[in-house]
């Protein structure tokens, strides 16, 4: 077996189709090059363009208040948006993997609607609910309640298309799961509350922190919705990726790239983050839950 | 603590699961629920456990009826088919679990103390600190019921608790299983499809088809006197002859047996390998050997009859068969039903 192996590596001809030396180095060149232009020449060209005028114009840009703004508001955003789906995504999750109900295929489509759906759409649908000439908006607005182009309008638009992260991440591993666990521990009289604290959420935390990473820099990053029902407001309803915008409009170049320096950052550390958690186990790429037991314990059938 | 089915009704969808069912279990007995995949023993299982609800008909636990207690106040303990294991706990923390959100407040030295007591009953005694993934399927089975006993219940349930192991394993553990029983004396009701495991095991066998008990008692009872043919095919393999009844014999190519309370007319006749032999010389179905497997525990033999029909039978190792001799089957013994 090894014999064969080791053979089969060597530069021996490989019959397979698309295995030849040319086909083969053709095909990754390609790859890489256009990666190259794609991915990292505009990565390269942000931090290029940010410190080009030197570290103080830099830190200007990020010390003006009205970048501070945005990146407090962004912050805020992400603090609110982000724990309330992640408990959308488990109770979702929980829902669609351990009970049988009417409406559960409904369900599951309507999580994933937010990916297909472009997110100015979803912004330009809070504005018919929210807006003065929408559904609710007369309503809000004679009880002073500022929905749109605030604060909870933000929140709302940010959360609708992030929506589907964290019960995308969690349903397919609480399915391979099955229920056996969560009945046992109730059957040894676990309490509902108990068995999801002591039982359930231990064996899903990696893949639900992996959910909650890609939500937060969905969140943090989230333009076309929002830009729909902020108003883009100045020191005001600005996020992040809209002050970056606003500056550009502006022709400050380097302060547009500054700005943009730190959602970079942001998703350099998201996928810092999202490596080591698929390290420990999360991430849709497995579906099974690892079972190193089954190979090490021969006197176990498989079934 | 006895147990009491009462015209248990259960149905999936459209699907009729469990069809009026009604059971008595004493307390302290050993009962096997028997059936094929779909019969729905583990549906009624579930449905002790308070697992699934029933549709219709009421369970008592004694004299209480159980039927809307749910899972976590029944008091039963409950061994998965595949462990269930917690598997980012311990065994010890696995044994202990139960004690711990258990409404009575128990000292952790008093909890400490029963799992190591528990331990040493599924002779697991230095294994607490270990992982479910660091030990075998066997022993993984072994902590799943310490667990479930941790709780002291009433009531012992086990879906097909030795179904995911080998069959060495399973033998073990099925002795083991028999010991503490015995030991600990709970009322326990568990689901095999596997009729050697119910018939080693039981004290009373309930056997099962789609949703209905064709017959139950013990294992001398359903094996020696099965009351359907399909109770007779399911507990062990079985030569099935057609033959015909005529004043109270029944006849099947050559051979006859005498039979009670059967009409006269069609029928069929069923035969264990060990029920039938072979002669060189008649009366019997006269028949040509096919094949001869040779195993650890005697031969067998596959013969062809002359209607085409397939006999197995056993003989002695010693006995010098071929394939391609022609003879004679006997019937020692046979079961006939009509068909």
């Amino acid at each position: 077996m090894s014999a064969n192996l080791t053979s089969g590596l060597g530069r021996r001809k490989s019959p397979r189709v698309g295995d030849g030396p040319l086909f083969r180095r053709a095909l990754i060149g390609t790859v890489l090059v256009i990666g190259a232009f794609l991915i990292l020449a505009p990565l390269i060209v942000i931090g290029f363009e940010a410190f080009k005028q030197g570290w103080k114009t830099y830190s200007a840009t990020i010390a003006n208040p009205d970048t501070r703004h945005a990146i407090l508001l962004t912050v805020v955003t992400a603090l609110i948006a982000v724990p309330v789906n992640t408990v959308f995504g488990v109770a979702a999750a929980w829902a669609i993997t351990k009970f049988d109900f009417r409406g559960k295929r409904f369900l599951l489509v309507l999580i994933e609607i937010p990916f297909s759906v472009s997110p100015i759409v979803a912004g330009v649908a809070y504005l018919f609910v929210y807006g003065l000439q929408g559904i609710f908006g007369p309503y809000f607005d004679a009880h002073d309640i500022k929905i749109l182009f605030a604060l909870p309008g933000i929140i709302l638009a940010s959360m609708f298309v992030t929506a589907p992260f964290v019960a995308r991440e969690l349903i397919p591993l609480m399915q391979s799961q099955g229920r056996d666990l969560e009945e046992a521990a109730t059957s040894l009289g676990a309490s509902g509350w108990r068995t999801f604290f002591s039982v359930t959420l231990p064996n899903i935390k990696w893949a639900l922190l992996y959910g909650v990473v890609l939500c937060n820099a969905r969140v943090m990053g989230e333009f076309g919705a929002v830009s729909v029902v902020s108003g883009n407001i100045r020191g005001q309803t600005n996020t992040l990726p809209l002050h970056i915008e606003l500056l550009y409009h502006d022709y400050q170049t380097a302060g547009a790239f500054a700005s943009a320096s730190i959602l970079a950052i942001i998703a350099v550390f998201t996928i810092i983050a999202k490596v080591a958690l698929e390290r420990q186990g999360a991430g849709r790429t497995r579906k099974t839950v690892p079972r190193p037991a089954l190979a090490a314990n021969p006197a176990e059938k498989s079934s | 603590m006895k147990i009491r089915l009462d015209h248990v009704v259960k149905t999936f969808d459209t699907f009729r699961a469990v069809r009026d069912v009604s059971l008595d279990i004493e307390s302290g007995e050993l009962v096997a629920l028997l059936g094929p995949s779909g019969s729905g023993k583990t549906t009624i299982l579930r449905m002790v456990a308070g697992l699934e609800y029933s549709d219709g008909g009421h369970i008592y636990f004694g004299d209480q009826d159980a039927t809307d207690i749910p899972v976590r106040e029944r008091g039963v303990g409950f061994v998965f088919q595949h462990y269930a294991l917690f598997p980012h706990m311990t065994v010890a923390e696995n044994i202990a679990f139960g004690m711990k959100v258990s409404k009575v407040k128990r000292e952790r030295a008093a909890i400490d103390a029963r799992v190591s007591e528990l331990l040493r009953l599924v002779r697991l005694e230095g294994l607490g600190d270990r992982f479910p993934a660091q030990i075998s399927g066997g022993q993984r089975q072994r902590v799943a019921l310490a667990r479930a006993l941790a709780v002291d219940p009433k009531v012992l349930l086990l879906d097909e608790p030795f179904g995911a192991l080998d069959a060495n394993v399973r033998k073990d553990l099925r002795r083991w299983l028999r010991e503490i029983h015995e030991e600990l004396g709970i009322t326990t009701l568990f689901v095999t499809h596997d009729q050697e495991e119910a018939l080693d095991l039981a004290d009373r066998v309930v056997i099962l088809k789609d949703g209905q008990i064709v017959q139950q008692g013990t294992p001398e009872e359903v094996c020696r006197n099965p009351q359907s043919a399909f109770v007779m095919k399911f507990l062990g393999d079985a030569n099935v002859l057609s033959a015909e009844v005529r004043d109270g014999k029944a006849y099947a190519s050559g051979a006859s047996i005498e039979v009670d309370g059967l009409v006269d007319g069609k029928a069929e006749l069923y035969a264990r390998p060990s029920d039938l032999d072979w002669s060189e010389q008649g009366p019997g179905i006269p028949a040509v050997i096919a094949r001869v497997l040779d195993r650890a525990d005697g031969r067998r033999v596959i013969a062809t009859a002359e209607t085409g029909e397939h006999l197995e039978f056993d003989v002695a190792p010693e006995r010098a068969l071929k394939a391609g001799k022609g003879g004679f089957v006997t019937v020692r013994r046979a079961k006939v039903f009509a068909a």
